[in-house]
């Protein structure tokens, strides 16, 4: 397994670098440093003299790949892709573009936590929720319940999530004044600005994802073992829990382990709407200011996260079924 | 015990959310001195008032930064009055050979101006630890070595801080610093242009910035402190410790209003000193998050995009809230607080709102005391919204909901690109005859009371001349400041021309009913748009094409985003464009700079996006710049609007209607976009805002105990049913004894 870990963490390392080079040219082919300085600078006034001046501040008055003017090495490493990336590998993320001073990792560390108190409940409750729906549904197969609860199912995954977001806001904050509509407190106080977006993000996703584990639950239920187990006498609720639901763990953890780097990325609609601090507002505020170090560190520190997610998804496989084997 | 912890969670939950509703605030705030607003999208994006120059700064720089003059609150048009100067000065003129010239010399003769001015005495500057010395005398936080900052990440959190007392030297400091490299500085060019020595001074500093950074990383943070002190500037000095001396070339009475916006601000030398120090940049210990400054607030919270907390400043003086304004004023009982001194409010805090919905809905359940703080825009949509709704009126006048509207000093205007061929100046004269022409058409077509009508949240007075109502020069507004190309007085009263007048204009610049007269081909015009069409912006876009339409000319929308717009402006490649101006300063020169041929954005990267070229209004342009208030420059005026309604490089669009949403708990507010330092004036009824908070957001139980209950019942009967099944046999029989 060990080798398996260490040959899935350097495929990792390629897929970083072939990720950074991505964000990169995707990033200046739609944008150049004049146009990132004259975004940040903006309002009236802008003059040329003040663009090279934020550019140089900033190290984008270099060659953005191949510095023809360079000698020997510095050809390839005076360079903005080279100067950028090499920080990055080695987690030195700099500073913002669109501020005078500060430290993106400083900022990157703060909001993760704050991310992770918003995503780590929608996660395991999105989890325990639309397991606990599904296996309701299976229990009750074949039945008008059953029914019922497909089409909910249905009804629910063809709603976006923006909808969720707005009638929540209106109905529990407006005409309820039951929670706050958007904001965010450090410590306890955080229960109740995290509580609503919470709950609808995990009610959004209850129809797909409680769909998903209905159709894996009734697969298993059909199969020789689950025969046997009722063949023995063991009631619906132990031949469910202990032998349905460990037995269909393996696409519930795919399925579920997917989420994982959102847990420390937040979520990009939910923490906007909700005026919550954490990493997924921190991209949109980068994208709207057209912030390229921060949008490369959050892609590179998501790419670092997903690619670690995947690897801790293959190791749960074995924990779920000792069949499996990670060579 | 242990097999029920789990209940902890969700009656902790319960409990965190039973004790205080839907405020987003910390219990009992409402009873304290504290005023909230909302920032939008992203605090302010400097703070350092060599740099600043959004409007959104203006909610920390003006309440921080105290410049030598400011705006009287009350009085319209705007009047000059002195802050930390001890008086507004006329400034004296000298002729080449250095000697006095009279107060109505002209212009020519004038080589030099000179503006002494005399700085209040007593001023202390905010606390802060850069002023902090040692029993030695030695300024404690000026020389720390690398690592002694600890875990500071802001000036809060020095032990000890300092004060001192303002000196002219302060304000000579802040011009120089004007010729930095190291912040932006969007100011310089203009203030290179005027104050005596600047532009060789930025070369120096240049050079000397260059010496003192020999071997650092252009782009590291750390950079040494670059000492201003140490070179001086001919046109910026302190003859006297309380006496500070501008000198500006030429006559140039726009000066006056520089002097009171923060680019003009006091800066102490200290405050460079303390941010230049290794480490502090990196942690974000910087003027432009920390502000220093003399003004009744103080920073003393700054969260980059969450808030910002400005706090009393403990050793501002109290400046007296004015007693004498406009004759309504009293009646509105803005002069209730004559005399008393000033701030009244304790703390200001600015919280960011990424989303409109969640921001407007917390002004509407009371949570915000202003909407937002520097904006004049935000009560438009509620007083819309009030004429839409009966019930939503009713509501609105329970909950004091009156926002009164009035129209400011800012502009917006659909431009032509007098570079273009088609629609621009013309090559012949017969050429420009036609293109004239075709602009005034589209002048007429454009029908922008119809705008208002449409669009009633962004509505305005519809303008006849680059200069808005309120400006000295302005006829906005009377019979004189019609616009005789799009407007006739039809029964006494003035309406836009018919469209069949602009259709004999089109004909006339060999487009009848829209065809190119010698091709036959449909006259077709690119509308250059600076933002991509989202929905809320399609119908405006939409409304544009109509009313080319009108005239039969095809609209081609060429939407881009800002970045791309720009390019294109540059490149002089854009037809048709929206563009809006905010004022900088309340003088007919600011606006009509717009169009002054030097300014050419596609040729000189000035503020002339249309590109517009009059040699006889740029030699009246040149005359306005250096007059004074009064008949001969209101005769320039004249001259010059006159012209460009003839020329028509724009359709003068609209002033927008000021109109900003603040609680009726919230006294003495009287917004003007040129008034960003009111927040010394106003004033909180916390008893007021605490009952009406009550009342308004009474939370709601029931319901949610009612869901609760239907999915417990639920749970039961699946539960039940359940349990029957399993005592059923294949045959559905129930079976006994299990």
């Amino acid at each position: 397994m060990i080798s398996y870990i260490i040959r899935r963490s350097l495929y990792g390392v390629l897929i970083l670098i072939g990720v950074n080079l991505a964000t990169f040219f995707l990033f200046f082919t739609v944008n150049t440093p004049d146009d990132m300085a004259r975004m940040n600078i903006g309002g009236k006034r802008v003059t040329q003299d003040l663009i090279e001046n934020w550019k140089v501040e900033r190290g984008y008055d270099k060659p953005l790949y191949w510095n023809a003017g360079g000698q020997g090495a510095k050809k390839l490493t005076d360079t903005i892709f080279w100067e950028r990336s090499a920080s990055l590998f080695t987690l030195n993320f700099g500073r913002a573009d669109s501020e005078s001073a500060g430290d993106i990792g400083h900022e990157v560390s703060g909001r993760m936590l704050v991310s992770i108190q918003l995503a780590l409940p929608i996660f395991l409750l999105q989890v325990i929720a639309s397991t606990a729906f599904a296996l309701l549904l299976v229990m009750f197969r074949n039945t008008r319940l059953d029914l019922a609860g497909v089409v909910l199912c249905v009804l629910m995954l063809s709603i976006s999530s923006l909808f969720y977001i707005i009638v929540g806001q209106y109905f529990f904050s407006r005409v309820l004044k039951l929670v706050p509509i958007s904001g965010y407190a450090a410590g306890f106080d955080a229960v109740r600005f995290l509580i609503l977006p919470v709950a609808l993000s995990a009610l959004a996703r209850l129809g797909t994802e409680a769909r998903l584990y209905r159709a894996m639950f009734l697969e298993e239920v059909g199969k020789d073992y689950v025969r046997t187990a009722r063949a023995k006498g063991l009631s619906e609720r132990v031949v469910m829990f202990r032998h349905v639901l460990r037995n269909a763990l393996i696409p519930i953890i795919t399925s579920a382990g997917g989420y994982l780097p959102y847990v420390f990325l937040g979520s990009l609609v939910f923490e906007s709407f909700f005026g919550i601090p954490g990493l997924g507002a921190y991209v949109i505020e980068a994208i709207s200011k057209q912030d390229f170090a921060v949008v490369r560190t959050m892609v590179f520190v998501g790419s670092l996260l997903a690619i670690t997610s995947y690897i801790l998804i293959d190791i749960a496989y074995t924990w779920a079924d000792p069949r499996v084997r990670l060579n | 015990m242990r097999g029920r912890a789990w209940i902890a969670v969700p009656v902790a939950c319960c409990a965190a959310l039973t004790g205080c509703g839907n405020s987003p605030w910390p219990a009992g705030s409402e009873k304290t001195n504290v005023i909230r607003t909302a920032m939008i999208e992203n605090t302010p994006r400097h703070l350092d008032p060599t740099a600043s120059y959004w409007s959104n700064d203006t909610l920390v720089t003006y309440q921080v930064y105290e410049p030598l003059y400011g705006y009287h609150y009350l009085k319209r048009p705007f009047e000059l009055v002195p802050k930390t100067a001890a008086e507004v000065v006329k400034p004296i003129y000298l002729d080449r050979n250095g000697k006095p010239l009279p107060e109505d010399a002209p212009a020519e003769q004038v080589a030099e101006s000179v503006y002494d001015v005399p700085i209040r005495k007593g001023i202390l500057f905010q606390p802060h630890p850069a002023f902090a010395k040692n029993a030695q005398g030695e300024y404690e936080y000026h020389h720390m070595k690398s690592g002694e900052l600890g875990e500071r990440r802001t000036p809060m959190q020095f032990k000890d801080t300092g004060t001192r007392e303002l000196v002219a030297e302060d304000f000579v400091y802040a011009i120089k610093r004007h010729a930095t490299t190291r912040i932006t500085t969007p100011i310089f060019g203009i203030f290179s242009e005027y104050v005596l020595g600047l532009k060789d001074y930025g070369e120096l500093i240049k050079a000397e910035d260059a010496k003192l950074r020999a071997g650092l990383d252009p782009a590291t943070q750390d950079r040494p402190f670059l000492d201003f002190r140490r070179w001086p500037l001919a046109g910026a000095t302190a003859p006297e410790s309380h006496l500070l001396r501008i000198r500006i070339h030429g006559k140039y009475p726009q000066w006056k209003y520089w002097m009171q916006m923060t680019f003009l601000a006091p800066l102490p030398w200290e405050a460079d000193a303390f941010y230049a120090q290794p480490g502090m940049a990196e942690r974000g210990i910087v003027l432009d998050n920390w502000p220093v400054g003399t003004g009744p607030y103080m920073v003393t919270e700054f969260r980059k995009d969450r808030r910002i907390v400005m706090q009393r400043n403990p050793n501002y003086r109290g400046v007296p809230y004015p007693c004498d304004g406009m004759p309504d004023d009293t009646g509105q009982g803005l002069l209730a607080d004559c005399g008393k001194p000033t701030p009244f409010i304790d703390t200001i805090i600015a919280t960011v709102e990424r989303e409109g919905t969640p921001q407007r809905n917390k002004f509407r359940d009371g949570y915000y005391d202003l909407e937002v703080f520097e904006r004049t825009d935000t009560g438009n949509s509620y007083l819309v919204e009030a004429k839409d709704s009966d019930d939503v009126r009713a509501d609105y006048l329970k909950k004091g909901f009156d926002f009164p509207q009035s129209a400011d000093v800012n502009s917006y205007i659909i431009g032509f690109n007098m570079l273009d061929p088609v629609i621009g100046t013309g090559d012949t004269p017969a050429q420009q005859q036609r293109n004239r022409k075709l602009r005034q058409a589209i002048s007429i077509a454009i029908d922008w009371d119809e705008y208002s009508k449409i669009f009633p949240k962004k509505a305005g007075q519809t303008a006849m001349s680059p200069l808005p109502p309120g400006i000295p020069g302005s006829r906005e507004g009377t019979p004189a400041g019609i616009n005789p190309v799009t407007h006739s007085v039809v029964n006494g009263k003035y309406a836009r021309r018919p469209i069949e007048d602009a259709r004999k204009l089109m004909a006339e610049a060999g487009y009848p009913n829209g065809r190119d007269a010698k091709t036959g081909r449909p006259l077709v015009i690119g509308y250059d748009y600076y933002a991509v069409p989202s929905p809320e912006r399609r119908p405006e876009i939409d409304w544009v094409v109509r009313q080319f339409a009108k005239i039969d000319i095809q609209l081609e929308v060429r939407a881009t985003d800002n970045n791309q717009f720009q390019d294109k402006v540059r490149k002089g490649k854009h037809q048709v464009f929206w563009l809006g101006w905010n004022a900088d300063y309340p003088d007919a020169e600011n606006f009509m700079f717009l169009l002054y041929g030097p300014n050419s954005k596609s040729v000189s990267d000035g503020e002339n996006t249309s590109n517009y070229q009059s040699a006889e209004y740029d030699k009246l342009f040149a005359q306005l710049k250096s007059l004074d208030d009064g008949p001969a420059k209101q005769e320039v005026i004249d001259r010059m609007v006159r012209i460009v309604q003839q020329d028509a490089p724009w359709s003068f669009g609209f002033f927008p209607y000021a109109s900003a949403a603040v609680q009726s708990w919230i006294h003495n507010s009287k917004p003007a976009i040129l008034i960003r330092d009111h927040g010394r004036y106003l004033r909180l009824d916390t008893a007021q805002r605490a009952a009406k908070l009550g009342l308004w957001n009474k939370p709601l139980w029931w319901p949610l105990i009612l869901a609760g209950a239907i999915v417990v019942a639920g749970v039961l009967v699946a539960r039940q049913s359940l349990r029957r099944r399993e005592r059923m046999n294949a045959r559905g029989e129930m079976v006994q004894g299990q």
